[in-house]
């Protein structure tokens, strides 16, 4: 064996503690290492360079990287060896930096000491690695999209758009998500509908992409590049291939219960389609309020459409769909009511949120736009908005900052000033958070348009009489303040939609411990999950705004792209291998295992690997109780003969 | 002066690490006693993070706040604001100073006020 030992000073990070010439030193005599050399920089290109010469030079066959976390720079180690000439997968990283240099900043002798250790137990199992080459796996160049927002509406287009085939689901009749609620948006104050409608109509008619509302994801299985998704379809008891829209149905239904699309401010009939500009434009049957679903009479729709498309029959549909890649664009849910005690919400009708109010400005709503309060329908001539309900409250909500709040308070506080210009509107806030194009500037409009900025927090709010009573306080003038408002809107926090812990638990997912998904690395991998060809986009991920939202939307959309860029992908090699000689098929690796990739071959009574689904974590190499499992380039021999170089 | 001395002495009898407060003003909005009160409760932390204290230990507040608990239990940074009233009471009867006389109360609280009422005085105030 001919192994070279490359050894990295990472600047200071590493050559500032460990004394890089002796480590090069004492390496050098070690047996198996033809030759040991030192770099400053060995990721850089003249290191790389070094690297390949002294394959060359030396005849080497493997090679040992003494230097950062085989997380920053093993695949690129691995491509210069190749380019060199030598195996990829018999090149081995020494972690000098992560594991010792960093951690024993104050002990330079140990550092140096425990360096040479790490690099000796590399060399050994370098010596035990085959050379091996990587897997290779066909791609189905669909997408899945989950959710179908202005994040997954977003992605769906850049998808198809450059000619793949999509698959949009969205639980939900109709799409465009918590955006076509919003009467106007910041910082331009344009009409939410008008800029959204011009999406849903694409997504509506593109020929590549297949929607499929009314529905949710129920199952997931396989792996990047070749997933297998089944999808329910609830029963809309409306055959929706008869009908035609026309919307007979919806006005002669009897049955009013409240509607959730407008935040329960008016009431819908019980075959409804929620809103003017809904996408797909047909009703659905809100089984719960439909009297014939659960009393049997009625039925006066059914007389009443033209076409009889009514279907009381309809049962919910399971379809399987054969995907490449997935993107998780859930969106969000507001903090629930119930948990905002001191302020009402829940309790006085005049206490909303901030969608109840964008309802309640929005031309198509159940006031036709006019700001009126819940209660009277009287027009409020003082209104206390709320910033931080629910955010910023590590106790008794979140300790996170919902991000949108500042902005679209400043929004609210304006469009109720522009359509009450005799009212009067109060802002409680912590901090303006105002960093975004053109935010800054929207928000001092605000103050300029007479909106009252109050820095405090509000404590209690309750009904006297006809109005509310707001107790909070004004920090920068250090006194108590109490107003009696005719109407207080709260800015309550984001909080993920309901139904993503058990979609993450479907896709095997990550997520933090509020329940938004996790990124793959919230700097330099924003859009990847933690599973290879599945992505994040919009507040599934965190609070954001539009413009970030759709943002994030495309770099979604073009990381798909780029997996369907290639018909097929490479899957690293270093994987599980079972010996069937030995395998008794007990089936403990097939339970250890997290990633479903072994399976029990009832008949042959032996345990089969799929490569591809296998991470070469180890685990049903630990678990099989007759050593029948290896894990290849991490051999039972490698690793002892690993600690005998550290211990020994 | 802004002294972090002065913080760390108060920490040491309240336990309570006021620096977490980033005064959002809740627990004087919903104060009860606020409106007799010279320094609104988010003021008193303030100085306390600042370290001012004498400014905070010549204030009616400490000896108006009743621990009745409402800041506390609203407060989103965890912070027991009773608990650093406490400690700067503490501080002063420490040096020897007395908030009640028992001598000089007046005969019809002595008379009418609950037993309970009066031990709990002389505990808080002496």
């Amino acid at each position: 064996m001919r192994t070279g030992v490359f050894v990295c000073w990472c600047g200071l990070n590493i050559g500032g503690v460990v004394d890089v010439p002796r480590v090069v030193q004492e390496i050098s005599g070690y047996p198996g290492v033809a030759r040991a050399v030192d770099y400053r920089y060995m990721c850089s290109d003249p290191g790389q360079q070094l690297i390949k010469d002294t394959i060359r030079e030396e005849r080497l066959d493997s090679v040992v990287i003494a230097a950062c976390s085989p997380g920053m720079h093993e695949a690129t180690f691995q491509t210069v060896a190749e380019s060199g000439g030598v195996n990829p997968y018999r090149c081995e990283i020494a972690n000098i930096r992560e594991q010792c240099s960093w951690p024993h900043q104050n002990e330079p002798g140990k550092a140096t000491r425990k360096a040479v250790e790490l690099i000796r137990a590399a060399v050994e199992k370098v010596r035990g690695d085959e050379a091996l080459s990587a897997l290779s796996i066909p791609v189905t160049r669909r997408a899945l999209v989950i959710g179908a927002g202005i994040a997954g509406m977003q992605a769906a287009l850049d998808i198809a758009e450059a000619g793949h085939e999509v698959v949009l689901v969205e639980r939900l009749p109709h799409i465009g998500g918590h955006m076509a609620q919003l009467s106007e948006t910041f910082p331009t104050l344009d009409c939410s509908q008008c800029i959204l409608t011009p999406k849903t109509s694409e997504v509506g008619r593109h020929p590549r992409i297949r929607l499929v509302t009314n529905s949710e994801v129920e199952s997931v299985s396989g792996y990047v590049g070749n997933f297998t998704v089944r999808i329910r379809r609830r029963a809309t008891y409306v055959n929706w291939d008869l009908c035609t829209g026309c919307g007979l149905c919806t006005e002669k239904c009897p049955s009013k219960t409240p509607s959730a699309f407008e935040r329960g401010l008016a009431k819908e009939p019980a075959v409804t389609i929620a809103f003017p500009q809904a996408v797909p434009h047909k009703p659905v049957i809100r089984a719960e309020a439909c009297r014939h679903l659960t009393s049997g009479k009625c039925g006066v729709c059914e007389k009443a459409c033209p076409v009889g498309a009514i279907d009381f029959e309809q049962q919910d549909l399971l379809l399987e769909e054969k995907v490449g890649a997935i993107v998780v664009a859930t969106g969000y849910d507001l903090h629930p009511k119930a948990k905002v005690g001191e302020y009402g919400y829940g309790v006085y009708p005049d206490v909303i949120d901030g969608l109840e109010f964008e309802r309640l400005n929005s031309a198509s709503g159940p006031t036709q736009g006019e700001i009126r309060r819940p209660s009277d329908g009287k027009v409020p001539k003082e209104v206390v908005f709320i910033q931080c309900v629910g955010s910023r409250d590590q106790e008794n909500g979140y300790p996170y900052c919902s991000k949108i709040c500042c902005m679209y308070t400043a929004k609210h506080a304006r469009l109720y000033k522009h359509k009450v210009p005799d009212g009067q509107p109060y802002v409680f806030y912590m901090d303006i958070r105002a960093g975004g194009k053109g935010y800054e500037e929207f928000v001092q409009e605000a103050t300029d348009e007479g909106v009252l900025y109050l820095r405090g927090r509000v404590a209690r709010v309750f009904q006297d009489g006809d109005r509310l009573v707001v107790f909070g306080v004004d920090t920068l003038s250090g006194k108590k303040v109490e107003i009696h408002a005719d109407m207080v809107v709260l800015a309550t926090a984001i909080v993920p939609a309901s139904g993503a812990k058990e979609l993450a638990r479907t896709l095997k997912l990550a997520t933090d411990r509020y329940g938004f998904f996790s990124e793959a690395h919230p700097k330099l991998r924003p859009v990847e999950s933690l599973t290879r060809g599945i992505y994040i986009a919009g507040c599934a991920q965190a609070p954001k705004d539009i413009p970030d939202t759709v943002t994030q939307a495309g770099s979604a959309a073009a990381k798909v792209l780029a997996l369907f860029s290639a018909e097929r992908l490479s899957h690293s090699p270093t994987v599980a291998a079972v010996d069937e000689e030995l395998c008794s098929g007990c089936g403990v690796c097939v339970e250890a295992c997290a990633y479903d990739a072994r399976t029990l071959d009832v008949r042959r009574r032996v345990a089969v690997v799929n490569d591809v689904l296998c991470e070469g974590c180890g685990t049903c190499a630990v678990a099989c109780p007759n050593g029948a499992t290896r894990q290849k380039n991490m051999a039972r021999s490698q690793v002892l003969s690993m600690i005998d170089a550290v211990v020994g | 002066m802004v002294s972090s001395e002065n913080r760390r002495k108060l920490l040491d009898i309240s336990g309570e690490d006021v620096t977490s407060c980033y005064q959002c003003g809740k627990c004087s909005a919903g104060c009860a006693m606020a409106a007799m009160m010279d320094l609104l409760p988010h003021q008193v932390i303030r100085l306390v993070q600042l370290g001012q204290v004498e400014e905070a230990l010549a204030s009616r507040t400490i000896w108006l706040c009743a621990s009745c608990l409402a800041c506390s239990a609203r407060c989103p940074r965890g912070v027991s604001l009773p608990n650093v009233m406490e400690s700067l009471r503490v501080t002063l009867l420490r040096l020897g100073g007395r908030h009640l006389d028992p001598v000089r109360l007046p005969a019809d609280v002595l008379e009418n006020a609950p037993e309970q009422a009066l031990v709990a005085g002389l505990r808080k105030y002496t």
